[in-house]
């Protein structure tokens, strides 16, 4: 695949040093290119990009508020229907917590009307911006700020929230799980959601330094282990036709994951076993 | 009064912010060892490395990803 | 061309004629009819839109601020809960300047809930940078949206303005109304095209940025200037419709008040109420005039100054309660003019305000000595 050398997220952003959310977004808009309307919510991506009167974003940009990305995106997609500038991409980036908490709904009106947006969750699994608070796609077992590790706690308490089931659940054409640590595969996708008729979803893992608790260096080789682990897959649905998209050769146990971070190092035996059953049983039912 | 505070008219203009300035580890590139692959042009969270590897030091924070994702070793973090 | 239409009816024909190119609407009683009025002339093809069916008011106004960001004009309608599901919304549509023009259908906050009227909504809201526009009559909320539309994107005002008219009083009666022709009205209000801000692939720019201390007082700032020079934007808007259509408005109305010894304030359709009531009392002989705001934000405190500085009492009618401290309307009032004032609560969730409280009104006016008390009219004592 021949990827376009122009950026459209400039250097000079604050974003942490090693964030994987820029790494994100700028894989996704060199496939849409300029002809491109982004959308954040707000969050860590919102904060570090857009620091008055500084913008790293190259095409045009709208933040309005944390849970409405989605209604913005609607917005913004039907005027420029009424314009008659069809052609233009409207995307939305919006945080793990603008997506599965507080902007669901908006998400979830917005899937079901049918605009023709591209709406990519970037999945850091917490509130990063407001200092690492858990969000409804923080993983069983992880300690975060309000779902702390201490002596009668092991940290979060309930699995993932399965997102992009619940997106495709809404009968949309195009869902996709994606990863930065697979470039070419993330970016297949969001090319295939830009050119898909009516309401895309991505959900893209997206490994972060400062909440997860690891060395910066180490973001792509922490994404890559979600997958090569099974604690994330990555798959499409395309037209309700579902299909795993990168399956590896062998799985790794999800200790190599989870003894990395520091958000899991307090986890007992028997629980990192009990994550472990868990992915073995998702695991299994795709045949990964 | 014109309409100013909150809009940015100057897209890409972060560029201002010289984010080099954070960095404690520079990553210096070994050319005769790249095979050119595009990794560390990829996964640099700045963008700020090209695809003929150039590597901007005026934003370069010094993460280290780009060496650590190097297949051949060819880029090194030096003390800045 | 005369028309015997409702409130609701009067701002969805002004609508059409306003030809915004994009309605994001959520139904709420009493404003529900106007959301389907606009989705029958949208699915007639008497308005050439895109109609949202959003899945709430909070993403009404989102939808409505992402539309406007791309520069073009839009319209959404709502009531009470709907609009207090909104308030977030409202901060952020006035900060990025976007004129948009809202109808709210006044009706009551739960809880307990209720369904009908009063003005605690709207009054709420006043501090989130919309202007707000209060119409007695069906014409007037026709008229006030077509007006709003040319203040509000004026490049000196850019900021959005809320029509409010009460609920099922003005939203569920009929009563005659000119409805202008789309000729006249291409005349009045020409196309949208912003200069300050707008979402062009062709020109990109970053809207609803992040900004630090340096620089958010000043674009608050720039909002208050802005809501100052809509004072004269709204007095050439004013100037050309009355050129334009025949009918005269002004911040506010002056209904007897020269002459008048008790001036009476009020907001909306009970001011109908009141002109009757003072046209009984005149025939006894009373002096008595009515101050009707038309404009409450921005506040017209140099015009109600000048009609009520020869007065001897002023009452004023709420139909809101901030409380604590009672109506906002005569706080304010009291708040930015040396004058003997006296403060009333009304028609509170739909109470109904006769003549007679009017009259009731005007004599505790004439004999109260303490202008800080509350007065609530039409309160049933049994049931307290
Ligand atoms: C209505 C509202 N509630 C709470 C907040 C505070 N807040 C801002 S960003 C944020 C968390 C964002 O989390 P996420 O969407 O996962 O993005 P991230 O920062 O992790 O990139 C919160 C809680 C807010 N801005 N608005
Ligand atoms: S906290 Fe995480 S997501 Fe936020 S800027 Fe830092 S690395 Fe990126
Ligand atoms: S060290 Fe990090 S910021 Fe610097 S060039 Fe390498 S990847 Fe980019
Ligand atoms: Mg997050």
């Amino acid at each position: 695949m021949e990827i376009p050398e122009q950026e459209f997220l400039a250097p000079g952003h604050r974003g942490c040093a090693g964030c994987g959310a820029t790494v994100a977004v700028r894989l996704a808009l060199k496939m849409l290119g300029p002809n491109t309307v982004a959308v954040s919510s707000t969050g860590c991506l919102e904060v570090i990009t857009s620091q008055y009167p500084e913008t790293a974003w190259e095409i045009p940009w709208i933040h309005v508020a944390f849970e409405n990305a989605a209604a913005v995106a609607s917005g913004v997609e039907r005027a420029l229907k009424s314009q008659g500038k069809d052609d233009v991409n409207v995307v939305a980036f919006a945080g793990d917590g603008g997506t599965a908490d507080i902007g669901f709904q908006a998400l979830s009106g917005a899937m079901e009307r049918g605009h023709n947006i591209i709406y990519i969750c970037y999945d850091n699994e917490a509130y990063m911006n407001t200092g690492v608070q858990r969000s409804g796609a923080t993983p069983y077992g992880a300690s975060t700020t309000t779902s702390p590790a201490g002596k009668k706690s092991f940290g979060e308490d309930k699995p993932k929230k399965n997102l992009p089931m619940i997106m495709a659940a809404h009968g949309v054409p195009y869902v996709a799980t994606a990863s930065i640590s697979y470039p070419e595969d993330f970016m297949k996708k969001v090319k295939k959601a830009g050119e898909t008729e009516g309401p895309a979803y991505i959900h893209v893992h997206q490994p972060c330094t400062t909440g997860w608790g690891y060395d910066p260096s180490k973001t792509i080789e922490l994404g890559r282990l979600a997958v090569d682990t099974g604690a994330w897959i990555l798959y499409e649905i395309v037209d309700g036709e579902f299909k795993v998209t990168y399956r590896p050769l062998q799985r790794k146990p999800v200790n190599e994951y989870l003894n990395a971070q520091k958000r899991f190092k307090h986890l007992a035996d028997e629980e990192k076993e009990k994550i472990q059953n868990y992915v073995n049983q998702v695991c299994a039912e795709l045949k990964i | 009064m014109t309409v100013k505070i909150g809009t940015v008219k100057e897209p890409g203009s972060s560029k201002m912010n010289k984010t080099g300035s954070w960095r404690t580890f520079r990553p210096v590139l070994d050319e005769e060892k790249c095979i050119d692959c595009e990794n560390c042009f990829l996964f640099c969270p700045e963008g700020c490395i090209n695809k003929e590897n150039e590597i901007d030091y005026d934003y370069c924070k010094g993460c280290g990803i780009c060496a650590e994702e190097c297949p051949v070793k060819a880029i090194k973090m030096e003390r800045d | 061309m005369l028309k015997v239409i409702s409130a609701n009816r009067a701002i969805a024909e002004s609508v059409r004629l306003s030809k915004p190119k994009v309605v994001p609407v959520y139904p709420i009683t009493p404003q529900t009819s106007i959301s389907e009025y606009l989705a029958q002339f949208v699915a007639d093809g008497d308005l050439s839109a895109e109609y949202i069916k959003v899945e709430s008011e909070h993403s009404a106004m989102s939808a409505a601020i992402g539309a406007s960001a791309t520069g073009i004009r839009v319209f959404t309608a709502t009531a009470s809960q709907g609009l207090a599901l909104m308030h977030e919304m409202l901060f952020s549509a006035a900060g990025l300047r976007n004129p948009i023009v809202m109808g709210n259908a006044n009706r009551a906050l739960s809880a307990p809930l209720s369904i009908w009227n009063d003005q605690q909504d709207s009054i709420s809201e006043r501090d989130t940078g919309w202007l707000q526009f209060y119409a007695e009559n069906a014409q007037e909320a026709l008229d006030f949206v077509l007006q709003a539309y040319k203040i509000s994107e004026n490049e000196k005002v850019l900021l959005p303005s809320m029509v409010c008219v009460d609920g099922f009083i003005l939203t569920h009666t009929v009563e005659p109304v000119d409805v202008p022709s789309q000729e006249e009205v291409d005349e009045f209000l020409p196309e949208y095209k912003p200069k300050h801000s707008y979402l062009d692939p062709e020109d990109p720019m970053s809207l609803g940025t992040f900004t630090d201390p340096n620089y958010y007082m000043e674009a608050r700032y720039a909002m208050e200037v802005a809501m100052q020079a809509s004072k004269d934007v709204i007095r050439s808007v004013n100037k050309d419709f009355a050129e334009k259509f025949g009918r005269e408005y002004g911040f506010i109305e002056n209904y007897m008040c020269d002459d008048a010894e008790i001036i009476l304030v009020a907001m909306g359709s009970i001011c109908g109420t009141v002109k009757d009531a003072i046209d009984t009392l005149r025939e006894q002989g009373q002096k008595i005039g009515l101050l009707k705001i038309i404009a409450f934000r921005p506040f017209p405190k140099d015009e109600i100054y000048e009609t009520v500085k020869n007065a001897h009492r002023i009452a004023v009618l709420d139909k809101n309660i901030s409380f604590g401290i009672g109506g906002v309307l005569f706080n304010e009032i009291k708040a930015k003019m040396d004058v003997d004032i006296r403060g009333f609560i009304l028609g509170l969730g739909g109470r109904d305000v006769s003549p007679e409280d009017i009259k009731k009104i005007v004599d505790i006016t004439k004999t109260s000595t303490e202008s800080d008390k509350i007065n609530w009219i039409g309160l049933k004592e049994e049931e307290i």
